[in-house]
């Protein structure tokens, strides 16, 4: 059996980038867009915590930790969009709101 | 190191399984689940790289708190007829093009890029000793990280005082 190397761990965060980027694409929930703009975030939490590892430096994890931060930002105020969407339009699904389009 | 390869396959099979049924599941609340299996591989993958400060931060944070958020949320808002009409946009075929071409290119990348950092061909280097994670975490990010530190906190307080106003029902 191989050994893992760094190689292992960006094939892996790069299919689990693209299951994401398929999520943000095609799904019309906005919960689910939603966790799938999660899932590219850990896709790119994993290749920096790989290459923090290979490297031995420690500034990729830090970084890392900044990427959770925006996460959880980014999820607080879309869930908070959310909400409100649901109040004054009573739909979660993304192409049901095109007030901007014409 | 047998053993980490087993370890290894199994949480890759966690996160990519859990993250393909997070996108294709009609019920919210399956999704959410899923993506629990899937953010629990990632902090195993965390643990195998000796990275224990963002294993336990994976799974308090994004497990315990953002994970929460999301079951709360779905429960709040009704996603009952939502689960009952059509799943994918229009603009499935697209999307799916567009994301083949990335993973496309990424596979490229990572087939053709491995001459370009030797170090990526080398096998993982094991457990170093001396002092912890957490303690090296910290003396980097109190010390040569503290403006950005400073910075990521004023943009949650940022966050929490948005989503308070867009979640109120009258501003």
């Amino acid at each position: 059996m191989h050994p893992i190397t760094t190689v292992h761990y960006l094939a892996l965060s790069a299919a689990l980038l693209i299951i994401g980027t398929v999520g943000v694409l095609t799904r019309r929930n906005i919960v689910i867009i939603l966790m799938s703009i999660e899932l590219i975030l850990n896709a790119v939490n994993i290749n920096l915590v790989a290459f923090s590892h290979a490297l031995k430096n420690i500034d990729g994890q830090i970084f890392a930790i900044f990427v959770i931060t925006d996460a959880v930002a980014e999820a607080a105020v879309g869930l908070g969009i959310l909400i409100a969407l649901f109040r004054n339009k009573e739909t979660v699904l993304a192409d049901e709101v095109d007030l901007l389009k014409w | 190191m047998l053993t980490d390869t087993i370890l290894f396959y199994i949480f890759a099979v966690m996160v990519l399984a859990g993250g393909i049924l997070t996108i294709t599941r009609r019920n919210a609340v399956h999704s959410a689940i899923s993506l629990i299996v899937s953010l629990l591989g990632v902090a195993g993958l965390y643990l195998l790289q000796q990275a224990e400060f963002l294993f336990a931060v994976q799974i308090v944070l994004y497990i315990g708190g953002i994970m929460v958020l999301f079951l709360f949320v779905i429960m709040l808002v009704n996603l009952d007829q939502a689960a009952k009409q059509r799943q994918f946009n229009k603009q499935w075929l697209i999307g799916l093009a567009a994301a083949g071409l990335v993973g496309a290119q990424l596979g490229w990348f990572i087939l053709k890029g491995t001459d370009a950092f030797a170090i990526a061909t080398t096998a993982m280097p094991g457990a170093s000793g001396g002092e912890g994670n957490t303690e090296r975490i910290a003396e980097v990010l109190f010390s040569q990280y503290l403006l950005p530190f400073e910075i990521a906190s004023i943009l949650l307080l940022v966050a929490v005082v948005g989503s308070v106003i867009m979640a109120k029902k009258r501003v």
